[in-house]
C-alpha cells in the first residue's frame, strides 16, 4: 500500500482520518490533563488520618467540611476573590487608554512597536518580574528613593498605615502585592481589548460624529458596547491568574494567606494533599461560575 | 460517445439542507455547458460534485461513462477555475502553472517546457517568474487558467471565474474563454449567477432553483421558451403574470411570460388591433437605456410590467410618473408556462 | 481610524503604561552590575561585572539549566507533533463534538496553573509514581500542545479551502498536498508555536514546583536563591540570562507569525 492508495482510502472516510488524527493529542489531554483534574477530585474526597499523616482512601466529605467551617478558611477565600476582583477592575481602567491610543491614534509603525513593547514584557520570565518588583518594592529600594527624593515619605508611611492595605513595607503589603499583580497581567488586558477595538469599523466612529456626538459619547455610547467581549476576555485571565497565584503573595505578601499559598503549603510540609485538593477546588468553581457570567458577554469569542 | 459528464438522480444533502436534490443531466463532449441561477440553488455544489470535492449522498456521477462517486479529485480527468483563483502564493507563476505536471512525476524540464507554452497560450509570456501577490485579477485569473489546462483534462470546471473582473475585463474575457473552449475544443462547464453571461456564452445552459433543475436547453430556447415562471423571471428578466392578475389580463389563470419589447405603450383609449391583449395602468417611471426606453407601469389588474420602445418612435404617449397608459400585445407571443 | 489630533492625555497614559511594563525588566538589567551584594541599594553605589564571572561557576546552576533545557525540548517535541495533529483535525470544520474538544483544548490555560499542579500531584500520589524528569515532562507538554495548536490552527485558518481543493483538483494526494501546499503555509506557525512552548516551558515554574520532587530546574533554582540575601546579584545575572534565552525565541515568533499584510 502507497501513499496515493492510504490518501484515497481516507477520502472515503473522512470521519475515520478525523479521529485518527485526533485520537493521539486527545489521548494525552485525557490522561495527563483531564484524568489528573479527576485524580484531584478523587483526592479531595479522601481525608488524611492526623496520627500517621497518611492518606485514607475511603470517600468523605470530611475534608471539604474542615475546609468550609474553619473560619480562617473562609477568610482566605474572601481575601483572594477580593484581591482577584480588584485586580481585574484596576486592570481594565489602565489597560483601556492604552488599547485606546494603539488602536484609534497610533500611525501603523507606532501600533506594531507597540505590540512588540507588550508582548515583551508579557513572555519575559515570570519570576524574574516577580523578583524584580521585589527589589523595587524593598525598603531600600528605587520606589522608596523616588517617594524620599519628592519628600514625600510621610505619605508612604500614611498608606502603610492603612489596615487592609498596608503592611510594614511596601514589599510585604497588600498594595505592594496588587500593584505586582495589576502588573503581571496588564498585557494580558491591554491585548484583547486592542484586538476588540481593532474589530470596530471606522465608519462606525465617523457615522457617530457626523450624527452629532462628541469623543466621550462616542466612546460610552459605541466603543464601550462594541469593546466589551474584549474587556471580559481579558478579564478572564486576569481574574483566574490572580485567584490561583501563590508565588507573588509569597514573594511580595502581607502575612495574610491566599488560596494558591494554601493549596502549596498543604501539599507540602504538611503532605495533606487531600486538603490542598479541596482547596484547588474553589478557584475551579469560582472560575467555572465567572467562565458561564462572562460568556453571556461574548468573552469566549474575543478569546 | 458517452457523456463527458452524467448525473443520475444525484442528491447531497448538508444537515438538513438538501442543496442538490435528485439533479440528472448529462453534457456531450466538447460542448460550453453553463450552470445557472441565484446563490444557494446548488449549481456550485453540483460542480463541485464533478470535481470530486464532495460526494453523492444520493445517485451516480460519472465522467465519460465511468461511475466516479468514490475516486479523489487527483484520480479525475477534470480540472477546476477556482472562484478566487487558488494560486498558491509561495510558488511563481510558472512553478503553479508547472503544479499539476510536478505532481505526475513528469521531469523539471519538460514541465517547465509545457508551463511555459501555455502561459504563452493564455498570453501571460513573461509573467513567468512573477508571484501571484503581484498580478492582477485578470492575470490571476489566466495563471489559474494555465494551471487547469495544462493537465488535459477531459472537462474543465470554472466556477465563477469572472465575478471579480470589472465590466469591461468581464466581457472582454468572455469572448476570450469562449473561443479558447472552440480552439481546445474540450468540455467547459460554466457556473455563473449572471445569466446574460450564461446566455452569451454556452451552447446549452441548465437553470438550477432550490437544488433542482428547473430547465436545460440552449440559450435562444431558454430566452424565447421559458417552461416556468421562475426560468421566466431568471433569464431576461421577462414579465411574468400567474394566478389572478394572469386570469384578469389573459381569461385563465395559467402564468404566462411576455417580453418587454413585445409590449407596445399606447395612450389611453387608443384603438388596439385585433389579437393583441391590452391592459390600462398607471406609469411608475420611464428609464432612458440609450437606444430605448423602458416603461415601468404598474397594472389595474396588478403586478409591474415594463415595455421598452425605440428612442427614435416619434408618437407621442404617455411618460410621466402617474400619467395613465394603455400596454398591448400580441396573444401570440405569450409563453404558457408551468407553475 | 486615525485623529489628526491626538489627544495628549491619550498619548501621555499610552507611552506611561509602556514604560511600566518595561521598566522591572530595566531594573534587573542595571542591579545584574551593582557593586552593593544585597542588590536592594538605590541608586546602585557602583558597577561591576564580577557578578557575571561568579555566576558562570556555579555548577548547581549549570545542572538546572541543563534539567530547564531537557524537559523544554522533549516537551516541545511532543507538542510540535500533538498539536499540530490536533490543529489540522480541528481546522477542517463541520464534525459533532467540535465545541466540547475545543473547550478541552483552552482549559488548560483558562485555569490557573496550580490547578494543573496540584491535579498532577494528585495523580501522581494516587497511582504512586515517583516524582521526576517525567513527571515535570507532562507537566509541560499539556500547556505546549495547546500553544503549538493555537497558533498552527490560527494559520490553518487563514488559509483559503480552495487551495488544499486546487492541489487535489491538480493531480496531488494528500500526502503531496500537505508537503507542497500546507507545510509551506505552516512552516513559521509551527516553528512560532515551537519557539513560544520552548520559552514558556524553560521558564515555567507554577506546575513544576508540583511535579518536580526533587529535581530542580532553572526556575526552581532561582526560587531558592531568592531566599538567599548573600547570593543575590548573581541571582540577578542568571535573571538577565533568563530573560534573554526567553525573550529570543519569543521576539523570533512573534515577527513569523504576524500576518502577511503587516510585513511592509
Amino acid at each position: 500500500m502507497n501513499a496515493r492508495t492510504l490518501s484515497t482510502f481516507f477520502y472515503r472516510r473522512p470521519t475515520f482520518y478525523l479521529l485518527l488524527l485526533l485520537a493521539p493529542p486527545l489521548l494525552w489531554l485525557g490522561t495527563a490533563y483531564l484524568g489528573t483534574l479527576f485524580a484531584l477530585l478523587t483526592q479531595s474526597i479522601y481525608s488524611i488520618d492526623e496520627f500517621t499523616a497518611q492518606i485514607v482512601r475511603t470517600p468523605t466529605l470530611a475534608t471539604y467540611r474542615q475546609l468550609f467551617t474553619q473560619p480562617a478558611n473562609l477568610d482566605i477565600v474572601l481575601r483572594t476573590l477580593t484581591m482577584a476582583i480588584c485586580v481585574t477592575i484596576a486592570a481594565a481602567f489602565i489597560a483601556f487608554p492604552i488599547a485606546n491610543y494603539m488602536v484609534r491614534y497610533a500611525s501603523p509603525a507606532t501600533r506594531a512597536a507597540f505590540y512588540v513593547a507588550i508582548l515583551v514584557p508579557m513572555w519575559a520570565s515570570y519570576l524574574v518580574k516577580v523578583y524584580a518588583w521585589r527589589l523595587i518594592l524593598a525598603k531600600e529600594g528605587i520606589l522608596n528613593w523616588m517617594f524620599e527624593a519628592a519628600g514625600a515619605e510621610g505619605v508612604l508611611a500614611a498608606i502603610l498605615q492603612i489596615p487592609g492595605i498596608g503592611g510594614p513595607s511596601l514589599a510585604s503589603s497588600y498594595i505592594g502585592m496588587f500593584i505586582v499583580f495589576v502588573y503581571m497581567w496588564l498585557p494580558y488586558m491591554i491585548l484583547p481589548i486592542a484586538a476588540a477595538l481593532e474589530r470596530v469599523p471606522a465608519s462606525l466612529l465617523q457615522a457617530s460624529a457626523d450624527l452629532g456626538a462628541r469623543p466621550r459619547q462616542t466612546l460610552r455610547s459605541v466603543v464601550l458596547p462594541l469593546v466589551t467581549p474584549g474587556l471580559a476576555a481579558g478579564s478572564v485571565f486576569t481574574f483566574s491568574l490572580t485567584l490561583g497565584d501563590y508565588i507573588i503573595p509569597s514573594i511580595v505578601g502581607a502575612p495574610g494567606y491566599f488560596i494558591g499559598m494554601m493549596v502549596y503549603q498543604q501539599q507540602g510540609t504538611a503532605g495533606n494533599i487531600p486538603l490542598a485538593a479541596a482547596f484547588s477546588v474553589v478557584p475551579i468553581v469560582l472560575i467555572g461560575v465567572y467562565l458561564a457570567l462572562v460568556k453571556r458577554l461574548g468573552a469566549f469569542d474575543a478569546m | 460517445m458517452a457523456p463527458a459528464v452524467e448525473f443520475r438522480s444525484v442528491a447531497r444533502t448538508f444537515g438538513t439542507v438538501r442543496a442538490v436534490d435528485g439533479v440528472s443531466l448529462s453534457v456531450e463532449p466538447g460542448e460550453f455547458f453553463a450552470m445557472l441561477g441565484p446563490s444557494g440553488s446548488g449549481k456550485t455544489t453540483c460542480l463541485r460534485l464533478i470535481a470530486g470535492f464532495e460526494l453523492p449522498d444520493e445517485g451516480h456521477v460519472l465522467l465519460d461513462g465511468r461511475d466516479v462517486s468514490s475516486v479523489p479529485p487527483y484520480e479525475r480527468n477534470v480540472n477546476t477555475v477556482f472562484q478566487d483563483y487558488a494560486l498558491f502564493p509561495h510558488m511563481t507563476v510558472l512553478e503553479n502553472v508547472a503544479y499539476g505536471p510536478r505532481m505526475r512525476g513528469v521531469k523539471s524540464d519538460d514541465r517547465t517546457a509545457a508551463a511555459r507554452e501555455m502561459l504563452n497560450l493564455v498570453k501571460l509570456h513573461g509573467f513567468e517568474d512573477r508571484r501571484p501577490a503581484q498580478l492582477s485579477g485578470g492575470q490571476k485569473q489566466r495563471v489559474a487558467l494555465a494551471r487547469a489546462l495544462i493537465n488535459h483534462p477531459k472537462v474543465l470546471l470554472l466556477d465563477e471565474p469572472l465575478g471579480a473582473l470589472d465590466l469591461k475585463l468581464r466581457e472582454e474575457m468572455q469572448i476570450e474563454l469562449r473561443s479558447l473552449q472552440r480552439r481546445i475544443g474540450i468540455t467547459f462547464i460554466y457556473v455563473t449567477h449572471d445569466q446574460g453571461e450564461a446566455l452569451s456564452m454556452s451552447d446549452r445552459v441548465a437553470v438550477f432553483n432550490a437544488g433542482r433543475i428547473e430547465q436545460m436547453a440552449s440559450a435562444r430556447e431558454l430566452y424565447t421558451k421559458p417552461r416556468t415562471t421562475f426560468v421566466a423571471r431568471f433569464v431576461g428578466g421577462a414579465n411574468v403574470a400567474e394566478g389572478e392578475v394572469a386570469a384578469r389580463l389573459a381569461g385563465s389563470p395559467q402564468p404566462f411570460a411576455i417580453r418587454a419589447e413585445s409590449v407596445h405603450v399606447l395612450a389611453p383609449g387608443e384603438p388596439v388591433a385585433p389579437g393583441l391583449v391590452s391592459a390600462e395602468g398607471t406609469v411608475l417611471d420611464v428609464q432612458f437605456h440609450g437606444a430605448t426606453s423602458r416603461w415601468q407601469v404598474r397594472l389595474d389588474a396588478g403586478d409591474v410590467f415594463s415595455a421598452t420602445r425605440g428612442t427614435g418612435d416619434s408618437s407621442n404617449v404617455p411618460s410621466a410618473a402617474g400619467e395613465r397608459v394603455r400596454l398591448a400585445w400580441p396573444r401570440a407571443s405569450m409563453v404558457m408556462l408551468e407553475a | 481610524m486615525r485623529c489628526r489630533r491626538v489627544p495628549l492625555l491619550s498619548r501621555l497614559t499610552a507611552y506611561a503604561g509602556i514604560a511600566f511594563l518595561h521598566f522591572p525588566v530595566l531594573i534587573i538589567l542595571l542591579y545584574a552590575f551593582t557593586t552593593e551584594d544585597r542588590t536592594y541599594e538605590f541608586p546602585p553605589p557602583g558597577l561591576t561585572l564580577k557578578w557575571f564571572r561568579l555566576a558562570f561557576e556555579r555548577s548547581d546552576m549549570w545542572a538546572a539549566m541543563r534539567l530547564s533545557l531537557a524537559v523544554a525540548s522533549v516537551a516541545t517535541l511532543a507538542a510540535l507533533v500533538l498539536g499540530t495533529l490536533a490543529a489540522l483535525a480541528l481546522a477542517s470544520g463541520r464534525f459533532r463534538g467540535k465545541n466540547t474538544i475545543t473547550l478541552l483544548f483552552v482549559l488548560p490555560i483558562a485555569l490557573p496553573g496550580i490547578i494543573t499542579g496540584i491535579a498532577l500531584l494528585s495523580a501522581i500520589k494516587l497511582v504512586g509514581l515517583a516524582p521526576g524528569f517525567w513527571t515535570i515532562v507532562a507537566g509541560h507538554a499539556t500547556f505546549c500542545i495547546v500553544i503549538v495548536h493555537n497558533n498552527v490552527i490560527a494559520r490553518l485558518r487563514r488559509l483559503p479551502p480552495s487551495w488544499v481543493e486546487a492541489s487535489m483538483d491538480l493531480g496531488a494526494d494528500g500526502w503531496q498536498t500537505f508537503r507542497a501546499v500546507l507545510l509551506p503555509q505552516i512552516g513559521t506557525a509551527l516553528l512560532a508555536g515551537g519557539l513560544l512552548a520552548f520559552a514558556l516551558s524553560f521558564d515555567e515554574i507554577i506546575v513544576t514546583i508540583f511535579t518536580s520532587g526533587h529535581e530542580r530546574t532553572l526556575p526552581i533554582w532561582f526560587f531558592n536563591e531568592l531566599f538567599r540575601p548573600r547570593d543575590r546579584p548573581i541571582t540577578n545575572v542568571v535573571a538577565v540570562f533568563v530573560i534573554a534565552a526567553t525573550l529570543i525565541p519569543i521576539v523570533l515568533a512573534y515577527y513569523l507569525t504576524r500576518p502577511a499584510e503587516e510585513r511592509t
